[in-house]
């Protein structure tokens, strides 16, 4: 089975200073992959290549069978990205947004509802305006959106951010159901109590480059990855 | 393509009919143009009635830029133009949906506006056939210029000045023949026929909107 993402010496260079400075990576389907590492080590923007939001500028990379460099726009359907912002139309209520952005990627909209009571975004909430939510109502209506569309591969960038002991909760049982329905998650987190137990594998950047890989959960044992990218050339690889 | 521009559409009038601010900030401005020009132009009717037609298309034309800017600004907040881009929709079906929406709200302003010049400037339709089909042909080709050039400034700091400096000179065509086929239909300009200058109108907005569907999501992934 190919990797659901395989960058291979990826290189994103965004005005004067690359984002990415030759990243190494294969996430093999069903795997939940984490990506951690100081503010600036690249961890956003391997998320935003992997969405084709950013161009790689160098390297290859494959993301769910498409080229990056030739295919990024067919491939968005199949992605979802939950980033910083929340990326909802604040004039729109919460079942609005949720409606345009399932439509919008072919999906059936019949599980809307489910979706927006197990986040408590229902009652009253799912007939509000998005610009009347607070930041952390926001933030779960961006991951409803997601939960809704089931994307092939989810991007979750400080997916914990703002979100409040009950909804962090949710999350991982998310992720959980979603990997077990066969999608593949990448997470970019600065918080490891929150994340590595989601993670198969914890990737840590610095510089644009990856630095060590760590096998963490039992998934990784079994999952399938080129072995010439298990070991990353000048990292630690800890199992 | 079509389903999709009829979702963006819907999206896009879904929220200008709950934030209005086509109808409570770009219709007034498009007016109160009228006005000022009414003013300029003193109390005699006679000049205002033959300066009309370019007059209301001038009104039309700023107020496009206005509308235009405000379907890309709907996108700009949040990272909503991250999200359509991640949405999955036909970039061509993007366009064609912006398209209409536009258009649809600049229609709304262009029954004001023609109220306008007939109360303010005391101008007499003579062929109200000739008057929607060149205000329906005109606002389909400044709706899809604008959309492509507002595609074209959306991703950059400067947008909101520079979709002026790259639209109005594109613009021109839609000026010129929109006031000659509206003389023609006021009966201003007797020895002079409407329908060259109509088709002039169709053919500019064939050419954008062909234009758009084919380059709109190359722009859209540029910008």
């Amino acid at each position: 089975m190919a990797p659901a993402v395989l960058l291979t010496t990826a290189v994103c260079v965004t005005g004067r200073f690359p984002a990415l400075a030759g990243v190494d990576l294969a996430v093999a389907q069903g795997e939940v992959v984490v990506l951690e590492g100081p503010n600036g080590a690249g961890k956003t923007s391997v998320l935003r290549v992997c969405a084709g939001l950013l161009p790689l500028t160098g390297g290859d990379g494959t993301v769910l069978g498409c080229d990056l460099r030739r295919h990024a726009p067919a491939l968005r359907r199949r992605v979802g990205m939950l980033g910083h912002a929340a990326a909802l139309y604040d004039d729109l209520t919460v079942v609005e947004n949720l409606r345009f952005a399932v439509r919008a990627a072919g999906a059936s909209a019949s599980n809307i509802d489910a979706v927006l009571e197990r986040l408590d975004l229902g009652g009253r909430v799912r007939r509000t305006a998005v610009g009347r939510l607070s930041a952390g109502q926001r933030r779960r209506v961006a991951l409803a959106v997601l939960v809704a569309r089931r994307p092939e591969l989810w991007l979750l960038d400080e997916p914990h951010a703002g979100l409040d002991a009950g909804a962090r909760a949710v999350l991982g049982e998310i992720v959980a159901e979603v990997v077990a329905d066969g999608a593949t998650v990448l997470l970019a987190s600065h918080e490891p109590e929150e994340s590595w137990p989601l993670a198969d594998r914890v990737v840590s950047l610095v510089g644009g480059r990856v630095v060590e890989v760590r096998d963490v959960g039992p998934a990784a044992r079994t999952a399938v990855v080129p072995d010439t990218l298990r070991s990353v050339p000048g990292s630690v690889h800890v199992a | 393509m079509w389903r999709d521009s009829v979702l963006v559409a819907g999206k896009d009038l879904r929220i200008e009919l709950r934030s209005r601010v086509v109808m409570h900030q770009v219709v007034p401005v498009a007016v109160l143009v009228l006005v000022l020009f009414a003013f300029a132009l003193g109390p005699d009717r006679a000049p205002m009635a033959h300066a009309a037609p370019g007059l209301f298309w001038v009104a039309v034309l700023f107020a496009s830029v206005l509308a235009v800017q405000r379907s890309f600004a709907l996108e700009a907040p949040d990272g909503a133009r991250d999200g359509l881009r991640l949405s999955g929709l036909d970039p061509a079906g993007v366009f064609l949906g912006k398209t209409a929406a536009v258009a649809l709200q600049m229609v709304v302003l262009e029954v004001v506006l023609t109220a306008g010049v007939v109360v303010l400037y005391g101008s007499h339709i003579r062929s109200y056939g000739a008057i929607v089909v060149a205000g329906l042909a005109g606002t389909a080709g400044l709706a899809a210029a604008g959309t492509l050039y507002g595609a074209l400034a959306a991703g950059l700091r400067v947008r909101e000045t520079l979709l002026p400096f790259l639209f109005l000179p594109v613009a021109a065509p839609v000026l010129l023949a929109g006031t000659r086929a509206w003389q023609a239909a006021l009966g201003i300009d007797s020895g002079g026929a409407g329908d060259p200058w109509t088709s002039l109108l169709v053919v500019f907005a064939v050419v954008y909107l062909a234009l758009g569907v084919v380059i709109f999501g190359p722009l859209q992934e540029a910008s």
